[in-house]
């Protein structure tokens, strides 16, 4: 078992690491880049707890998808990142304030286990490690099942959102020719094309 | 400390040797794919292709990629150091490391992990940060262009060939390579040696698939990315020797990952075309996966001598009105069948 601690060891020190070059890297696209590295080890510590599952989906979803997003607008804004730290002073109240919380919280329920273990009874129960099902499987089990309210509701959220994106950015420009297909291909050879014989001399 | 040796360092030896052994195969391969496109593009275009170097041209990868090894390498002035190194490097590693999961035959796999068509589809969904560095980091605005362009190109395509994959594992039941591969080892209509592969049932699906691996590789008709008629030479403008190798390198085993990947899903993998005993043999398992695998080979370089660049609100318009629509209906279609006839796959 030295060898899984070693590599618990070795993707959770990474990911502290590169979580902390994102704050204080001086270029905004080698934030977002460690920003990715912190989540590739993230999906590393999942693989160690046996959640290959969710390991891949972290991969492709926040790696693959959302990080690419990030790193697109960060190149693509020429945001003058020096000039954006100047105001530090008075933002860091309000950053330490949310700080603060977020760490006050992550001990509440950690503590909360410790202090008085029978407060663990009110979470959801873990799942039998004697049962033989993958993770998917497991997971698509319990995800259809038990949790099929929250797991619709948060789809019908995200769609509702994605179509918000759509309405609020889309706009109509006037004057823009597009290529219909449909009309090029079904123009007959009779209004495309005329034969004509032209007399030697005379023109058209 | 005797089971140290046989707990860790034999199958740490096993697993290297069977990485070493791959690696080796795969650059062997990559690098006479290039002799072999060039020769079927050649015949395409009624040519003869390389033949001075070596017999029938034999020697021509060799002295390609010695030639490349000799020149200069040039890092812009101007250029990001750190990222421009690292983005040639990271395409390399990763068009390595997605054959990790890889089967070729019912026991030769390196890791037969359980989610190994999501492995193959992040590390797919990370080719693109390659591309993205590498325009990023060379300061150059034809380079930025063809990434930017490959970025969208990359995110699009990636979202119908993740259907075609849902589509997939709803007739296998596993996002396991080698049980997918097994789930099409029985026949059709009760007849045991005809070949079950999706290929026949999801047939839109297997082309969804093909088309959308030409784009997720850059490769022509969807090779805007590297644009030379208009983007000089797209992202890896500025590179040069052994880091443009890496890219070009990098190129050639994404086309035969994903031709690997299509021969998996929808050609049965390392099963023989007829399931009859003497053809079953595991030795010759990876024989028709490899097969497979240069047949589908053979149908990228096929399309690239035969269709024109696509303009890029076409390649957009494809992936997403067409493709997406496509293959979301035919995940429906799919699942309908399989839920009224019952012939989910049982799971475990």
């Amino acid at each position: 078992m030295i060898l899984s601690a070693l590599a618990f060891y070795l993707f959770a020190g990474i990911a502290v690491l590169s979580g902390l070059m994102v704050i204080t890297a001086r270029n905004p696209v080698h934030s977002v880049l460690f920003l990715i590295l912190a989540f590739f080890n993230a999906a590393g510590l999942f693989v160690l707890l046996g959640a290959e599952f969710l390991a891949m989906i972290l991969v492709v979803v926040y790696v693959g998808a959302v990080a690419v997003l990030f790193l697109f607008v960060v190149m693509m804004l020429d945001i003058n990142f020096a000039a954006l730290r100047r105001g530090i002073r008075q933002h860091l109240a309000l950053g330490l304030a949310v700080g603060i919380v977020l760490l006050a919280e992550l001990v509440i329920v950690v503590g909360a286990w410790a202090v008085a273990p029978e407060v663990a009874a009110h979470t959801a129960p873990i799942v039998n490690s004697a049962v033989t099902a993958t993770n998917t499987q497991a997971l698509g089990a319990i995800l259809y099942t038990r949790y099929i309210y929250a797991f619709e509701g948060s789809g019908l959220i995200l769609l509702v959102a994605m179509i918000g994106a759509i309405v609020l950015t889309h706009r109509a420009r006037a004057g823009v020719r597009r290529q219909v297909i449909s009309k090029q291909i079904s123009r007959s050879r009779a209004e495309t094309i005329e034969v004509v014989k032209v007399p030697t001399g005379h023109g058209i | 400390m005797a089971n140290f040796l046989t707990d860790y360092l034999i199958p740490f030896a096993w697993i290297l040797g069977g990485i070493i052994l791959t690696v080796a195969c795969l650059m062997g391969g990559m690098a006479y794919l290039t002799l072999f496109e060039r020769k079927v593009l050649a015949k395409i275009q009624l040519r003869i292709g390389p033949n001075i170097v070596g017999p029938f041209g034999l020697l021509q990868p060799i002295a390609d990629g010695l030639k490349l090894l000799t020149k200069e390498t040039i890092i812009p002035s101007g250029a990001n150091r750190a990222v421009f190194i690292l983005a040639p490097m990271m395409t390399f590693i990763l068009a390595l490391t997605a054959w990790a999961v890889i089967p070729f035959n019912q026991y030769m796999v390196l890791a037969n992990i359980n989610v190994g068509v999501l492995f193959l589809f992040a590390i797919s969904s990370l080719g693109v940060y390659g591309i993205i560095m590498a325009g990023w980091a060379s300061n150059s605005k034809y380079a930025f262009l063809g990434s930017l362009r490959a970025a969208a190109q990359m995110v699009s395509y990636e979202v119908s060939m993740g259907l075609v994959l849902v589509t997939v594992l709803l007739c296998a039941g596993s996002l396991n390579l080698s049980q997918i591969v097994l789930a099409q080892s029985h026949g059709w209509f009760g007849v045991s040696w005809l070949p079950g592969w999706y290929v026949l049932p999801l047939a839109p699906m297997a082309v969804v698939f093909f088309v959308s691996g030409l784009a997720e590789t850059n490769r022509s008709p969807f090779d805007l990315v590297e644009g030379e008629s208009e983007l000089v030479g797209g992202y890896f403008v500025e590179y040069s020797s052994m880091t443009f190798a890496l890219f070009y390198l990098g190129e050639y085993m994404n086309m035969i990952l994903v031709s690997a990947m299509t021969s998996i899903l929808f050609l049965g993998g390392w099963l023989p075309p007829l399931n009859i005993e003497i053809l079953n043999s595991p030795y010759l398992g990876p024989i028709w996966f490899v097969l497979k695998t240069i047949f589908v080979l053979f149908c990228f370089i096929w399309v690239r001598g035969s269709f024109p660049r696509f303009r890029y609100d076409q390649l957009m318009r494809l992936g997403w009105k067409i493709f997406l629509p496509l293959s979301l209906g035919y995940l429906l279609l799919v699942a309908f069948v399989l839920v009224y006839m019952g012939w989910l796959p049982k799971v475990a």
